[in-house]
């Protein structure tokens, strides 16, 4: 192809964009433009499935059998987001394989938030609450992004995304409202994953390199910022609801700006468990590392099962 | 108790259910790939429906004020029912799979005829169970397949599963002293008809994963009784943490 055919093509492509087309796996899409999806998405799914593993822990422990059943149901969901991004992303051009491998050989990054620890039972509660509603904050946004698969997944995904969030909130209820034990367990919660909680939305707009090419390209339609803003704008009047305090002494109503100012986040703290050292890092890795290796003789003996059975047929057909 | 012999049968068999479920619990965010992680979880779910529905059942028979969840977490080690099998440990993918195959497949045979029961509450929550539970002995069989005719590891690995957990299904096919009475009045299954039945099928499918039927003269039982293998303190342990270190409370 000549230069001046891609121009044309990159233009065109520029072009359906901005008319919100949704673009298709085999539509022609710049390199970039893959790449960063595959990123993006891929990162999605990883984030969703070590995700698991935090609530994971507590299925065992759960206080009664409606909450463990509700829990179970909960992480079996993640699961299935993670199942759908994995798929999406295969779309365009990557297996399942490499991007695990990318993720167990800390290539691919997820989300920070799953690398606190859930010590208490409240945290089956503040996560639903906090950590579902900020993902939830972010994925309303993804569901009108340009790439179709992804799209679809994430319409998918805030349906259920939003019912966990509401069971999380409703743990808190209960807890608040319970016994001073439990309330003391939700609001230890709340103080231990809010401000990690602010940090999904990545750091502040002046430190986020991509974030006008994923406008463009309708990967972001608002910028961290803004999002971070609307989601403690949602956040502090649930709060006030359950009778629990927001740890932030600087957290107060701006009537010019219709909307809560609030105190500065530990930037050194984000950055620091980016890197891989925060408090659970390694023990999620580990985790799906285990998982991986000693899954290796299943995964083995359903292709070799599978190989069999096609041979058979094969030679039936023959 | 008025009808402490219904009561204990119906424990009998939701105590399977919790034990089982509460294994696969463990699981969850752990399996081989992401499809086996899922199916794992959903049927820990499966059972853990089931369950809530005979307890709920229990304590209005029990009628002593307690609810669902002080039966199912509340009770002494030895009040624990559930037949040694499904204690068994999460050793392997492929203890989990043997556990499970061997388990359902006696679950689809006892939940069809406590379909028939004339008890109308059983009867119904046996009708609902089955559907959960013939995908579940669908999965599980598959898998017996997939492992013994996959590789040589794979055949190895479950061979010896089936191996070690077979010495704990001879138990399924005892009749506790609940059970006698609940048979007579027609409610409850004879566990001791299916025994046959049971055989036959897991030998099916296991001659059809390649796998050997094992030779044994020497079964362990005590389940029924309340004496269970060492695994399930822990595993109660963690089932009662919140409802001991919080007694009293909404969840
Ligand atoms: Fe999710
Ligand atoms: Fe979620």
């Amino acid at each position: 192809m000549s230069e001046e055919q891609i121009k044309n093509l990159e233009e065109q492509f520029e072009a359906r964009i901005l008319r919100d087309d949704k673009i298709e796996p085999k539509d022609w899409m710049p390199e970039k433009y893959r790449q960063t999806h595959i990123r993006q998405i891929s990162q999605h799914a990883h984030s969703e499935i070590v995700g698991m593993l935090p609530e994971g822990n507590w299925i065992t422990r759960a206080p009664s059998l409606r909450r463990k059943v509700a829990l179970l149901a909960k992480v079996q969901d993640e699961g299935g987001h993670g199942l759908y991004l994995y798929s999406a992303a295969e779309t365009l051009g990557i297996s399942r394989d490499e991007m695990f491998d990318q993720l167990h050989t800390g290539k691919a990054k997820y989300s920070s938030i799953f690398n606190y620890p859930a010590l208490t039972w409240a945290d089956m509660g503040a996560i639903g609450w906090l950590v579902d509603g900020a993902a939830i904050i972010n994925q309303v946004a993804l569901c009108g992004t340009s790439y179709g698969p992804y799209a679809r997944a994430m319409v998918r995904i805030c349906k259920e995304e939003s019912f966990h969030q509401r069971q999380g909130y409703e743990i808190m209820l209960k807890l608040a409202n319970g016994a001073p034990e439990q309330k003391d367990m939700a609001q230890d919660a709340l103080n231990r994953f809010w401000w990690p909680s602010l940090m999904m939305f990545g750091p502040k707009d002046d430190e986020s390199p991509h974030t006008a090419q994923s406008m463009k390209w309708k990967l972001k339609r608002k910028t961290n910022d803004d999002l971070r803003q609307q989601f403690i704008d949602q956040t502090v009047p649930q709060a006030d609801i359950l009778g629990l305090t927001i740890p932030d002494p600087d957290l107060k109503w701006n009537e010019a700006k219709q909307g809560y100012d609030f105190g500065e986040i530990d930037w050194d703290e984000f950055w620091q468990v980016v890197k891989g050292h925060g408090p659970c890092n390694k023990e999620r890795m580990k985790a799906r590392v285990n998982a991986w290796e000693n899954g290796a003789w299943v995964r083995d003996a359903a292709m070799a099962y599978a190989d069999k059975k096609s041979e058979l047929k094969n030679k039936q057909a023959v | 108790m008025k009808n402490e012999n219904l009561y204990n049968y119906i424990l009998g068999i939701a105590d399977n259910n919790l034990i089982l479920g509460q294994r696969l619990g463990e699981l969850c965010g752990h399996g081989p790939t992401l499809e086996t992680d899922i199916a794992c979880t959903n049927i820990s779910l499966d059972l853990l429906g089931q369950v809530r529905s005979f307890y709920q059942y229990a304590a209005k028979i029990a009628g002593d004020g307690r609810k669902e969840d002080d039966i199912a977490m509340l009770r002494k080690e030895r009040d624990y029912l559930n037949v040694l099998l499904v204690e068994q440990p999460n050793t392997d993918f492929g203890y989990t799979i043997a556990r499970q195959f061997l388990f359902d497949v006696y679950h689809f045979l006892m939940l069809t005829e406590l379909e028939k029961s004339q008890d109308l509450t059983l009867s119904a929550i046996a009708t609902k169970s089955l559907k959960e539970v013939s995908y579940h002995k669908r999965f599980s069989s598959d898998w017996i397949k997939r492992l013994g005719d996959g590789t040589s590891e794979s055949h190895d690995r479950i061979q010896m599963a089936i191996n070690d957990l077979w010495t704990y299904t001879d138990e399924l096919f005892h009749q506790t002293e609940a059970d006698k009475v609940m048979v007579a009045e027609g409610i409850g299954v004879d566990v001791t008809k299916l025994k046959d039945d049971y055989y036959n099928q897991v030998g099916n499918i296991l001659e059809e994963a390649t796998l050997e039927i094992p030779e044994r003269k020497y079964f362990q039982k005590g389940g029924k009784q309340g004496i269970h293998t060492e695994h399930l303190g822990y595993l109660l342990a963690e089932l009662q943490y919140m409802q001991r270190a919080y007694p009293n409370m909404e969840w």
